[in-house]
């Protein structure tokens, strides 16, 4: 069985973003870029899966601009054997739609029996690519992941839903997506980054795959959130019990 | 124009979220129907009627539907989705789950966790976990939403009157089914619902103490409780308790962090709370720049005192 597993290049979560002057995006020019780290979850459980028998073959999939090569690169040192990167233009703005439109184009083609993905990305906070994959490709699907067990050709998985957790079984093939109790990613060795560039890396067009991927969705304006009005300190604990009872109102 | 809202719920009851749900419905214009989707689930339904603003609530029941199934849900929604021009989710597990497999069967886009309808086609939403607002427009016909509750008030849940309908549920679709659940059993509220937070950092130390100095303190506000990613990676707290740009995105009344230095992370995650309280001992630490109210003290101090206090 072989295990497809969609990667983002996302700017590094430790970077507090800063939103343009223009209010036209966030400054990302000279910025720190990582993988999604839900990704690297994702990543680390399929690698996980081909070492215990369960998967033959893990292939990363990125969807974006040259420089995801670097992120399938990654994807590569943790396990993955080969990468897939569907190159667009810098200029494109990328929505979950259309990358869910590459990836069923990919998913037809490589018949993958499991499909991982990240449960959202850290930098448009959609969570939608899998769930939509799921639907493109008319397969089952169980999102928010924390553990997962293959077996018979179905998958058992534990589901973080509000207030709890929840199993379900699905019939493969089917789209997983992850939350951060599945698992811990492994760090990355010298070894295995410089075995990761030798390891097959194939690009592909938008259109080599015949997916439209414009953009459906318009960003009019970024703007700076509302800014938090400056605190003040309190003496002691009756003073912050008083504040809170009478001039916050909140307990 | 009409919208429709997918009710969370618990076939006995309406979950609070789509209450929030049904006041975003309303700013998109023109009538507001629910579909309460479920099985025995006509109290639910009956509950959705009551809600101020819906003007009709279509009932569908089967066991197929019980457990929210996103592959039968969503079928559901397809069989009514061409009748609307917005379809809007509670941006919760269910709706996020839900929400995107009917927009790409129905070949559109989906806007996540709206904070705001700027008009009919035109929303604003957090991207970089709320560190920068994006408004965006929808050029697809049908505008399908996930509502983040805490960007619109609750729609008042009594005082309506809306007629239910009875519409057939589909057929099983026969490619997952539910095994079982475990459901936090614990009076405490909800994280991502909670009126009252306290939080713990890695200045508590152990899980014993991060249990002993933090759960007296939710005890007496009734309070859930939340931790800072370097409290859950240090093993101090379940991962299901992180509060952050990776973990949960919370924004109650109150917010109570006790030993969290504050790193960027962590504040991307409770910066929206109505009002910060930080108990910290480092005069330094980032989270007095967010705070309302910041009190410089050993927590294991101050945490107790607080305690007696209220």
């Amino acid at each position: 069985m072989k295990i497809l597993v969609p990667v983002k290049r996302v700017v590094d979560y430790n970077v507090k973003v800063r939103v343009k002057s223009d209010g036209t995006g966030v400054d990302i020019a000279n910025v720190k870029m990582s993988m999604n780290p839900f990704d690297e979850i994702a990543i680390e459980e399929a690698v996980r899966l081909r070492e215990k028998g369960v998967a033959s073959e893990v292939i990363a999939v990125s969807c974006g601009v040259t420089q995801c090569q670097e992120t399938l690169r990654t994807a590569m040192a943790i396990g993955a054997d080969r990468g897939i990167l569907v190159e667009t233009p810098a200029d494109l703005d990328l929505q979950p739609l259309a990358v869910a439109k590459l990836l069923k184009a990919l998913f037809d083609k490589e018949q993958p029996g499991l499909m991982i993905l990240g449960k959202q990305a850290i930098d448009d906070d959609c969570n939608q690519t899998g769930q939509m994959l799921a639907a493109l490709a008319d397969v089952s699907q169980a999102t928010f992941a924390s553990k997962i067990e293959i077996a018979d050709g179905k998958a058992s998985v534990t589901r973080e839903i509000d207030g709890g957790l929840e199993i379900l079984s699905i019939t493969l093939p089917a789209v997983v997506t992850t939350d951060l109790r599945l698992n811990e990613p492994r760090y990355v060795t010298l070894p295995n980054i410089m075995k990761a560039k030798k390891k097959q890396l194939d690009i592909f067009k938008p259109e080599d795959l015949g997916v439209d991927v414009t953009p459906r969705i318009k960003t009019l304006k970024v703007s700076e959130p509302a800014k938090r009005s400056a605190g003040i300190k309190v003496a002691d604990v009756a003073t912050l019990v008083d504040k809170l009872k009478n001039v916050a109102k909140v307990i | 124009m009409s919208a429709l809202v997918i009710a969370e719920h618990d076939n006995a009851s309406i979950k609070g979220a789509t209450l929030n749900t049904v006041t975003a419905a309303l700013a998109c214009g023109g009538d507001v129907h629910v579909l309460v989707a479920g099985h025995n689930a006509a109290a639910a339904a009956a509950a959705a009627a009551q809600i101020v603003g819906v003007s009709k609530v279509i009932h569908a029941d089967s066991d197929s539907l019980a457990h929210g199934l996103a592959e039968n849900v969503a079928a559901q929604v397809l069989a009514i989705a061409a009748h609307y021009s917005h379809i809007l989710f509670p941006a919760t597990a269910a709706g996020k789950n839900v929400a995107p497999r009917v927009a790409a069967k129905l070949d559109v886009a989906q806007i996540s966790e709206i904070t705001q309808v700027d008009s009919p086609d035109t929303f604003e939403r957090p991207i970089y976990a709320g560190n920068a607002i994006a408004t965006v427009q929808c050029t697809d016909a049908i505008k399908v939403l996930t509502v983040r509750a805490t960007g619109f008030d609750a729609a008042a849940a009594t005082g309506g009157s809306a007629a239910v309908e009875s519409a057939e549920a589909l057929a099983d679709s026969g490619k997952s089914s539910f095994k079982g659940s475990e459901i936090a059993k614990n009076d405490r509220p909800e994280l991502t619902a909670a009126k009252i937070i306290v939080s713990g950092g890695r200045a508590l130390g152990s899980a014993e103490k991060f249990n002993e100095v933090m759960t007296p303190l939710a005890d007496k506000l009734g309070a859930a409780i939340g931790a800072s990613r370097a409290a859950v990676d240090a093993g101090y707290a379940a991962n299901d308790l992180q509060v952050g740009q990776t973990g949960k995105i919370v924004a109650p009344q109150l917010y109570v962090a006790c030993g969290i230095s504050g790193a960027i992370q962590h504040l991307a995650g409770m910066k929206d709370s109505k009002v910060i309280v930080a108990i910290n001992k480092d005069p330094e630490a980032p989270i007095f720049s967010v705070a309302d109210f910041g009190l410089e003290a050993d927590l294991f101090v101050a945490v107790p005192e607080l305690v007696s206090a209220l």
